[in-house]
């Protein structure tokens, strides 16, 4: 048999990994000594390296881009058009803050949040799971030196980035629809983002959580259907009996309608910072604790 | 004993109250091939996944050595601090591929490269040494769909050399391959192996392990048995010779003065097994037996193996 024997690689050591500068270990750790277990809740450690892995999905992303897109935008749109020129038909306008609004912009602008809180659940857990545990895709990133949390944090960001494409699309199409032509839109971009990012953080929980696909349907219709319901989007959250108003007050998606629907009638949200707030605290806890969730996951 | 460039020190891990790695030690030196074999259960898996930081254990220590690095021990890496430090120097295969299903093989090598840091252009250059390193150049665009299980497996192979690792952890790389695969596997190790790199191999194939290994660690029940090359092993373990004896009538040789030809017997199913230095007598004597059917043949690493973690099958994996 004759083969070559310089085929095999013969590449030298990079230089351009930081990770590889020798770091050694510190002389605290008596040999031999169990090492503690750390504490799941310990801060988020975070590094650079969350960004190959983001760039992973992205790379999957661009070859299905068309189709996932089509799929993304045709439903929000359906509805849109069905609930908004059909219903919209029979009630017309609709009281909010002693102004009367034309329903369809009064959906438009809560719809879209809708859109966003679906597309980066949809994302953070079918498509999680799927790389998590179907895959195995996690298993082999971790195999190379990037930690655990720079995984679960690059798929929050890249579902709250997919949500927030497939909002931008939509807002687009409502722009070209002529359903509002608010400069003050522009605004709404980050703030889809950041409605990405607490729906990518929350579903995250859950995907640490499941076994199987099945376990997200209950997510699904027990908690992201009552939320909708709940958020304004369909109609004034005013209606709402006593409870509910209460729970509603306090809910993520109606921070986010409370934010972004002003905008889409040239004016400035009230309680603008005590809504960002709320999202915020959602985000950060809903992260800390899906990662939390993950560690345990990953532990043995 | 030369300055190893891995080492595992009483190494235990349990889990609730079953000890599945107990006080284990051994180490690796610099393109040495250790091989671990044990049965199903044995604690390779777990070992491996401990190496990674993967899984914690309850006590003992891990150390990495950098090349070149003096004897000192601060110069050397600890797991689980030093975790991402010793990955970047590691090549991985694990059990079960973890390949990417939506990339070619190019993109594969591609994308794995990037969570070591390297930089496009860096990796962009090995790729092509590594597919043909992989016998895969002539599907460096072919989907993952489109390959075999030899060819997944020689480009997860290739995955763990995208950074050019000192040190190989390959957990049993040749399970459920066809000999041409596994053989073409084997080549591709042994030239690493040459090529001075050091490899940790798990696997339940003898000839694999005798074939490969300078070195061998038999595991049962979390528990190092022995430890050496696998000709020490049978040299210091077994009698030279092996007759197996089958056929109607077998079973009632072991009570029969052809026993005391044999310095052991042991029986499985329907076959007496005769362990001996000397196999001339045993076989003059089993000529007058024809109805009954043997086979002479020198002792091998599946006889010590046996001998070491028994016959009974172990199902609970």
């Amino acid at each position: 048999m004759t083969r070559d024997t310089d085929a095999a690689p013969t590449a030298t050591p990079s230089t351009t990994a930081p990770a590889q500068t020798m770091t050694p270990s510190s002389a605290s750790a008596a040999p031999g000594a169990p090492a503690p277990q750390p504490s799941l809740l310990r801060p988020p450690q975070i590094s650079w390296r969350w960004w190959p892995v983001f760039r992973r999905n992205l790379l999957v992303w661009r070859k299905l881009a068309v189709p996932s897109l089509v799929g993304n935008i045709a439903e929000p749109l359906i509805t849109l058009v069905a609930f908004g020129y059909g219903i919209g038909a029979l009630i017309g306008q609709v009281q909010l803050n002693g102004s009367a609004v034309p329903y369809i912009l009064f959906l438009a602008s809560g719809s879209i949040c809708m859109s966003a809180m679906n597309a980066a659940s949809f994302e953070a857990l079918y498509s999680a799971f799927s790389r998590m545990n179907v895959q195995r895709t996690w298993d082999g990133i971790m195999n190379a030196p990037v930690r655990l949390d720079d995984v679960v944090f690059a798929e929050m960001l890249w579902a709250a980035y997919k949500s927030l494409f497939t909002s931008a699309v939509i807002l687009g199409v409502m722009l070209a629809l002529g359903i509002s032509h608010s400069p003050m839109l522009i605004l709404a971009l980050p703030l889809l983002g950041l409605v990405g990012i607490v729906f990518a953080s929350i579903a995250l929980i859950f995907n640490a959580l499941a076994k199987g696909y099945d376990f997200f349907t209950y997510y699904f219709s027990l908690f992201l259907t009552p939320t909708m319901f709940l958020s304004g989007v369909f109609f004034p959250r005013d209606q709402l009996p006593g409870v509910m108003r209460v729970i509603s007050d306090w809910l993520p998606l109606t921070a986010a309608v409370e934010l972004i629907r002003p905008l889409f009638l040239d004016q400035w949200p009230a309680h603008g910072l005590r809504h960002l707030a709320v999202l915020a605290a959602y985000g950060v806890a809903a992260f800390w604790v899906a990662l939390a969730l993950t560690r345990r996951r990953f532990r043995n | 004993m030369i300055q190893p460039l891995f080492e595992v020190v009483d190494l235990t891990k349990r889990y609730g109250g079953n000890t599945v790695v107990s006080q284990l030690s051994f180490s690796i030196a610099p393109g040495e091939c250790l091989g671990v074999i044990g049965p199903n259960g044995a604690g390779k898996t777990t070992t491996i996944r401990m190496c990674l930081g993967l899984t914690s254990p309850d006590s003992g220590r891990i150390r990495y050595f950098a090349n070149g690095a003096a004897t000192q021990n601060s110069a050397s890496l600890s797991m689980p601090q030093d975790a991402l430090a010793i990955k970047a120097r590691l090549g991985i295969v694990s059990q079960f591929d973890s390949l990417d299903p939506d990339f070619s093989c190019a993109e594969n090598l591609l994308v794995f490269g990037r969570y070591f840091g390297l930089k496009d252009a860096v990796i962009k250059e090995r790729i092509p040494k590594l597919l043909e390193f992989a016998a895969l150049t002539h599907k460096a665009d072919a989907k993952l769909g489109e390959l075999s299980g030899g060819m997944k497996r020689r480009l997860s192979l290739a995955r763990a050399l995208v950074n050019d690792p000192q040190l190989l952890l390959l957990d049993e790389p040749t399970t459920g391959l066809d000999p041409q695969a596994r053989h073409l596997m084997w080549e591709r190790l042994q030239r690493l192996v040459q090529q001075g790199k050091s490899i940790l191999l798990t696997t339940h194939f003898m000839d694999e392990a005798e074939r490969l290994c300078n070195r061998l660690l038999v595991l049962d029940h979390g528990k190092k048995m022995t430890e050496g090359t696998p000709r020490e092993l049978i040299a210091q373990n077994l009698e030279p010779d092996v007759v197996e004896v089958y056929g109607a009538g077998a079973l009632a040789l072991v009570d029969s003065p052809l026993k005391a030809l044999a310095a052991r017997t042991e029986v499985s199913g329907e076959t007496v097994f005769f362990y001996t230095a000397d196999a001339k007598a045993l076989l003059a004597a089993l000529s007058e037996h024809p109805e009954l059917r043997t086979l002479h043949r020198p002792a091998n690493l599946e006889d010590l193996f046996l001998k070491l973690t028994g016959r009974q099958i172990r199902e609970a994996a």
